[in-house]
């Protein structure tokens, strides 16, 4: 596709959970994926697939009842290439914010109460370089601008900005230190439809002017299409589908991908019967072999419950256009 | 809502408590014992017909009780009249006046203590959860609260005097009663010393309890994720985030369990023989001085509404949630 | 009645509670039996069997198991008899302060409005005044009316009437929340009457919380009422083991070096105090289980291989080791 180097290459990343009893839930399986500067991978999936837990592991902000089992995490640093996960925790502390930054759901309580959001701001940018106060002021001021937010606001505290510009000052905030790689972890949820076209566009234009890469993690198909260049569709902790945005969404070929698809309501067509796919997701800790859609799959056959299925190109489609369904193994028989 | 809301909120509560308070003082002393002119005068005294009737004109007990009596006894109190002792022959107010610096002195050490070794340990408790830190300052708790303030008191009495020689009573030796408090500081700390560690190790558990449980809440919020994805240390996460919003829950608390002091401060003066407020309510109750009883409660309820209200105002410039007009 | 087995279970594993369990039950085992405890009565001199002298402070290695007071009356029967009046005095309190309170939690809860407004700022103006005083002077008071009420009697009612505060707080936290469930909007809907939804719906969610908190305000009880009967409010007729400290205290036990009076009734309030509360506090989490892991807690494992193996080039190799397709299709990079 493009001659650039990844920002970011993931290689195999499983993560679990220790439970309280029994054996540990399988958050993540197998994941691999590549993030290119100045390009938006969508991560996206129903709640509790794994696409937060994607992030978290990344940044190593897991809880301590997670576990990284295998996995590794190329990035393109300023000190060269190294595997995020084998850094020390000073060095992974200094890889934080200046290199990568990720900006937490404004509905979360993710700013401190009690302190301004500018004082929280220049913290970010005071921890990782040496510039005294002066200089840091006027990078708050220019950092709200960027996201539109007016500056006297710079002084008030979290709880007076509404949802739409708490979500800004994240952004705001975790560009504070300019760094290569932005995770935006569910940037929309819980904002009115005006307010998130406001944030998805800021996030479009901060890209274009500061190269970024972004890895944007929703549920929402619809942020996906107007945001992402390629998209990654996970589902029980793996990867379901994968390709470009225009690939995945037009020629989806895993079923679950279609079930997706399908199940987004269009407003215009207002006589059509809203789609939902039955069953549960499947249960981390008590995994069935095979596909992990296998039980809610309008196109399973014999293969899928047996057998986790591999990668699949998809013929016709872009070549990094992939998908996890025996269906496309040209040996099966079904279709 | 706003700020002033909330202060005048505070203020309104703190005017309404004392009311109740001043309204109970009345009711039980003046409405219901059978004679009124004995509640003033004391029982054991032997007055004739005439005197009592005298007496009675003289303290308003001739009138009727609503509003008379209640709008006079007021104005009084608000005056700083609260009456005379009998026990002591003494008008109240002074009595209660002499007493309230040494109470003030033990309280104000035993807190100090209680609330920074509190405070810090439930902070580390709360941060280092589940470690041999947490346990040991949880038990501790546990027992110190099940363990009676009084009887805590006759054990350090008994210790402290027999393995360290200090005083067993009193708040300074006889023969320095009545000198000014610079003279004789030495032996004030010295006779302060088991009475305040009574006190300390009575409430270091309960603040521990609350800190501990403050830090846990705080520690759990987004915020703190968010500090670490900054790349702050965990020390610097824990001072700079979670330290101040774990601690403004806290003063609400603490001033709420300012009442409970008072009672604490009762019971070890009472086993110490301290000369204070709380062994002079005591004494009090025992003999059956009322107009000393009755002041003695005013005082100090006034005194813990008082310091409750001042505790919730310094809250609310604390927090920046509590919103400015 | 299964729900009872399985709540039980759950409780026996936990060994704080099983503990907790253990001293409270050893403490009402010794209340009941406390005629066949000990082979005296509580008001029966001891004496010498030689000389017949009165053992005034006898120690426990010449009298035992606990010695004699001051009278020379046997101190382990004290104690024995004293739990009674202890545990008893804390119980009736205890419950009388969760009937309050609960009532007034419920009330407050179910009915909100100026019902609500008006009952928190009671709750509100009694936290705040400072208990043992208030106590003190209720109770001069009365003694004043010359009532002729056993001042136990007097000490259950105070308590129980005082204390209510923080138990009405939960059960109105617990009411509020269950007010917003679908069932009681649907029988509101249906046309059932207040009374029926809060013995119905309310009470029997509510009710585990009760329990647990139950314990909890029994221990406060049992604390006030030692503290009290120590100041001299108590029984002197029937002591309760804060009078038999008040005793000791009174009558120069310290002075005179019988650590055997006043060691003993204190440690018995410490053992039942302490069962109460963790009887209580392990209720109370398993009711509401406290939340798992903080963010400070520790750093989730990384991978053991970590950093080790070159870095990839090709994400379509690593993804699709696979491939079946005929294509070259994993090149077009």
């Amino acid at each position: 596709m493009s001659l650039r180097t990844p920002l970011l290459r993931v290689r195999d990343l499983t993560v679990e959970f220790k439970l309280e009893s029994g054996p540990p839930a399988r958050a993540l399986e197998s994941v691999s994926f590549d993030v290119y500067p100045g390009e938006t991978l969508g991560l996206v999936g129903e709640s509790g697939c794994g696409k937060s837990t994607t992030l978290m592991a990344l940044m190593r902000l897991l809880p301590v009842a997670g576990r990284i089992a295998t996995g590794q995490a190329w990035f393109e640093g300023e000190a060269g290439l190294h595997d995020l996960f084998a850094l020390s925790d000073a060095e992974m502390r200094r890889v934080r914010w200046r290199e990568i930054a990720i900006a937490f759901q404004s509905a979360m309580n993710a700013l401190n109460p009690v302190e301004t959001v500018g004082d929280q701001i220049r913290e970010a940018i005071q921890l990782h370089e040496a510039v005294d106060r002066a200089t840091s002021d006027k990078r708050v001021a220019a950092l709200f601008d960027l996201v539109g937010i007016a500056r006297s606001r710079i002084n008030d505290y979290p709880h007076q900005f509404s949802g739409g510009m708490r979500q800004r000052a994240m952004i705001a905030m975790a560009l504070a230190c300019k760094p290569k790689l932005l995770f935006a972890d569910e940037p929309t949820t819980a904002l009115d439809v005006m307010v998130q076209a406001q944030v998805l566009d800021l996030l479009k234009r901060v890209q274009r002017e500061l190269g970024l890469g972004v890895v944007l993690v929703t549920h929402d198909l619809g942020v996906v299409a107007e945001t992402c260049d390629r998209v990654i569709v996970l589902y029980g902790g793996r990867i379901a589908e994968a390709g470009t945005t225009d690939s995945v969404f037009n020629r989806a070929q895993h079923p679950y991908t279609q079930r997706l698809l399908e199940a987004f309501p269009d407003v215009a067509l207002s006589s059509e019967r809203l789609v939902s796919i039955p069953g549960a997701p499947p249960r981390l800790n008590a995994l069935t072999p095979g596909c992990r859609f296998a039980p809610r799959c309008h196109k399973v056959f014999e293969p899928c419950r047996s057998e986790v299925p591999a990668f699949w190109s998809v013929p016709g489609s872009d070549p990094e256009h992939l998908a996890a369904c025996h269906l496309l193994d040209p040996r099966s028989e079904g279709r | 809502m706003t700020r002033t809301d909330v202060i005048l909120r505070k203020f309104a509560l703190a005017a309404v408590t004392i009311a109740v308070v001043v309204l109970l003082n009345f009711i039980l002393f003046r409405v219901l014992p059978g004679d009124p002119v004995r509640a003033v005068i004391g029982r054991g005294v032997r007055i004739s017909a005439e005197t009592q009737a005298a007496l009675r004109v003289q303290f308003g007990l001739d009138k009727p009780v609503f509003p008379d009596q209640f709008i006079d006894t007021l104005g009084q109190w608000a005056q700083g009249n609260l009456g005379v002792s009998w026990s002591q022959r003494r008008p109240v107010a002074e009595v209660l006046v002499a007493k309230l610096g040494n109470t003030l002195l033990l309280i104000t050490a035993g807190q100090l203590l209680s609330i920074i070794l509190g405070v810090g340990l439930g902070l580390l408790a709360g941060w280092r959860r589940k470690t041999a830190l947490d346990v040991g300052a949880l038990t501790f708790s546990l027992i110190t609260w099940a363990t009676p303030t009084f009887w805590l008191g006759i054990i350090l009495l008994v210790a402290g005097s027999a393995w360290l020689g200090l005083p067993t009573a009193g708040s300074r030796d006889p023969g320095n009663v009545g000198k000014p408090m610079l003279e004789v500081l030495p032996d004030i700390a010295e006779h302060l010393i088991l009475p305040t560690l009574t006190f300390t190790l009575v409430y270091l558990g309960q603040y521990m309890l609350i800190m501990r449980s403050s830090v846990l809440e705080v520690l759990s919020e987004d915020y703190i994720l968010t500090a670490k994805a900054k790349g702050l240390t965990v020390w610097q996460t824990l001072t700079r985030h979670a330290l101040k919003n774990a601690l403004l829950p806290v003063v609400t608390l603490i001033a709420l369990n300012l009442g409970f002091t008072v009672a604490g401060a009762i019971y070890i003066e009472t086993v110490f023989s301290y000369d204070g407020l709380g062994r002079l309510f005591q004494e009090a109750l025992n003999r059956q001085d009322y107009p000393l009883l009755q002041g003695a409660f005013l005082l100090l309820a006034v005194a813990v509404v008082g310091s409750n209200l001042l505790a919730d105002l310094i809250y609310a410039y604390l927090d920046p949630r509590v919103k400015t007009t | 009645m299964r729900q009872l087995g399985t709540f039980w279970r759950a409780f026996r594993r936990n060994g704080t509670g099983m503990l907790g369990l253990f001293l409270l039950v050893v403490s009402v085992v010794l209340a009941v039996g406390a005629p066949w405890l000990s082979p005296h009565g509580p008001t029966e001199t001891m004496r010498d069997p030689v000389s017949n002298r009165v053992l005034l402070f006898a120690p426990p290695n010449v009298h035992g198991p606990l010695g004699t007071d001051d009278a020379g009356r046997d101190i382990w029967t004290l104690l024995t008899y004293g739990a009674r009046i202890s545990l008893s005095i804390g119980f009736l309190a205890g419950v009388l302060s969760i009937a309050v309170g609960s009532t007034v939690g419920i009330v407050a809860g179910y009915f909100g409005g100026w019902v609500d407004n008006a009952l928190m700022r009671v709750t509100d103006v009694l936290l705040v005044i400072p208990d043992i005083p208030l106590i003190l002077i209720l109770i001069a008071a009365f003694r004043q009316l010359d009532l002729g009420v056993s001042p136990l009697v007097l000490l259950v009612m105070v308590i129980g009437l005082l204390y209510w505060s923080s138990t009405a707080r939960l059960i109105r936290a617990q009411v509020l929340s269950l007010k917003e469930r679908q069932f009681v909007q649907r029988a509101l809907a249906v046309g059932a009457g207040h009374w029926h939804i809060i013995n119905r719906h309310i009470l029997p969610q509510v009710m585990p919380l009760i329990v647990a908190n139950t314990v909890l305000v029994m221990s406060t009880a049992i604390l006030v009422e030692s503290g009290l009967s120590f100041l001299g409010l108590g029984d002197t007729t029937q002591p309760s083991w804060g009078t038999m400290i008040n005793f000791a205290f009174s009558r120069n036990a310290v002075s005179n070096g019988a650590w055997w009076y006043y060691l003993p009734p204190g440690l018995a309030i410490v053992w039942v105090t302490l069962g109460c509360t963790l009887v209580g506090n392990v209720l109370e989490e398993m009711l509401n289980p406290r939340l798992t892991r903080h963010h400070l807690e520790g750093e989730a494992e990384l991978p053991r291989q970590a950093g080790r193996g070159t870095a990839p080039t090709e994400l379509l190799a690593a993804l699709t080791g696979r491939s079946r397709n005929g294509d070259d299709s994993g090149d077009k990079r």
